[in-house]
């Protein structure tokens, strides 16, 4: 079958990785990091590589390695504890290693979010001399009220819109053209137009599995072109897309 | 000389970069350092007291002056509204860096478990991170570390001002004695 989507690899250099993919898990799911239901967790994540992957999308090794060290995890807590234990190293949780590379990343990435809030040279202070370097320049955000978007919360979103489909609508064979380029320019004629649509808005009418693939990768796409920004109210809201640079 | 503030004033707005404490002192002469110190902290009290647009900070193991915060928005607006920031892959990489430099890739990977190649290269690029060395283990693997101008960025006085990572000490503090990492020997190559 020669799908239109099979042309497009997109990178997956836009997630910060399993074990974010595994913070986020925790996080939404309000499970305490330091007893994970690791039959649940290793379940909602490989529907998370299912989704990536039917996306077509690039899916980087690391994500399979923790695949398989959750599953490794999921089965040693399976086996039954032996009566009398050989040496105390054996006593440790399947778990440990794992929680501890979790405490570990979260610390970063707090870390990473104290320095960005710091007054920055060249976005919130700006010193005499200091050269002007495109690269360098920040981007600052005034609607405080709105929370940035991860692309988790983005995939949920398509997730739940492609399950809303009726089945019978995903086999029929559509004969329309699109492709990537249309949409994205599609997509970005409408924000300049509206300001900010949601996910839904974008979409239209025309609900079928090939617009909606398109649609999702094109925002993607936009996102990562930091030409468009997506952003909730609150934690599980409803997503909505503004153009980055306000014209 | 009795009006060395002004001269320290002068000589901070008419720097490049960061102006040093030492280096006001070499072109004052014959003032005590105590003294030019004192007098940039005044300098300092009488910016934030006349409530100007401008500040002095210690930056980078220096003075500047800066703007305030606040007025961010109207200062864009004359620089242009050009924006690109950082990824959050490179702001995490470059945390990393902060806290554990010197530090070689393989070492940030494990604990971002993914590669990181790309935000390296871009913070190299920037000049945010540089190399500092080579490890002395086989293949020799690059060290890195933070530059001067990552702390001109993101407003720090030196490294110590990084705010501390409570819950990491409490992790350190978790582990068992065979797992803290010794310091390595560094075998410091100097860097172009």
């Amino acid at each position: 079958m020669t799908d239109e989507t099979t042309d497009y690899a997109i990178k997956l250099d836009i997630f910060e990785g399993p074990l974010d993919l595994l913070l986020y898990l925790i996080k939404k799911n309000e499970i305490d990091i330091y007893n994970i239901p690791v039959a649940l967790i290793t379940e909602q994540y490989l529907q998370y590589l299912k989704i990536i992957k039917s996306l077509n999308l690039d899916l980087a090794g690391e994500y399979l390695v923790m695949a398989s060290t959750l599953i490794h995890i999921k089965s040693k807590m399976l086996l039954p504890v032996p009566d009398e234990p050989s040496d105390e190293e054996s006593e440790e949780d399947p778990r440990a290693e794992l929680v501890k590379q979790l405490l570990e990343y979260q610390t970063f990435k707090e870390a990473a979010t104290a320095l960005s809030g710091r007054p920055l040279l060249e976005r919130d202070v700006f010193a005499r001399s200091a050269p002007i370097d495109d690269k360098v320049e920040k981007s600052t955000e005034d609607e405080d009220e709105l929370i940035e978007v991860n692309v988790f919360e983005l995939i949920e979103a398509f997730h739940r819109l492609v399950s809303r489909i009726d089945k019978k609508e995903l086999l029929e064979i559509d004969l329309e053209k699109m492709s990537l380029t249309d949409i994205i320019n599609d997509v970005m004629e409408r924000l300049t137009r509206e300001k900010n649509l949601t996910f839904e808005e974008l979409l239209g009418e025309r609900i079928d599995r090939r617009r909606i693939i398109y649609t999702f990768l094109a925002v993607l796409e936009l996102i990562k072109m930091k030409m468009v920004k997506a952003y909730q109210t609150s934690a599980f809201g409803v997503i909505r897309i503004f153009p980055a640079v306000e014209s | 000389m009795e009006n060395f503030k002004a001269i320290i004033e002068a000589l901070i707005l008419a720097s490049e970069a960061p102006l040093a404490l030492e280096k006001i002192c070499v072109i004052l002469e014959n003032v005590e350092k105590a003294e030019v110190k004192k007098a940039i902290e005044q300098l300092i009290v009488e910016y934030n007291e006349r409530q100007s647009g401008i500040c002095l900070v210690e930056v980078a193991g220096g003075f500047q002056f800066r703007t305030r915060s606040e007025l961010s928005p109207w200062v864009k607006k004359l620089k242009g509204t050009k924006s690109a920031s950082l990824s959050p892959a490179a702001l995490e990489t470059l945390a990393i860096v902060a806290y554990r430099q010197p530090i070689v890739k393989a070492e940030i990977e494990d604990i971002r478990g993914v590669d990181v190649s790309a935000p390296l290269r871009g913070l190299l690029d920037k000049k945010l991170v540089r190399i500092v060395g080579r490890k002395d283990v086989p293949g020799k693997p690059i060290i890195y570390g933070t530059t001067k101008k990552f702390l001109e960025v993101f407003n720090l006085k030196d490294l110590s001002e990084l705010p501390t990572l409570r819950e990491l000490k409490e992790i350190s503090e978790q582990k068992e004695p065979e797992s803290v990492t010794e310091p390595e020997l560094i075998e410091e190559y100097s860097d172009t």
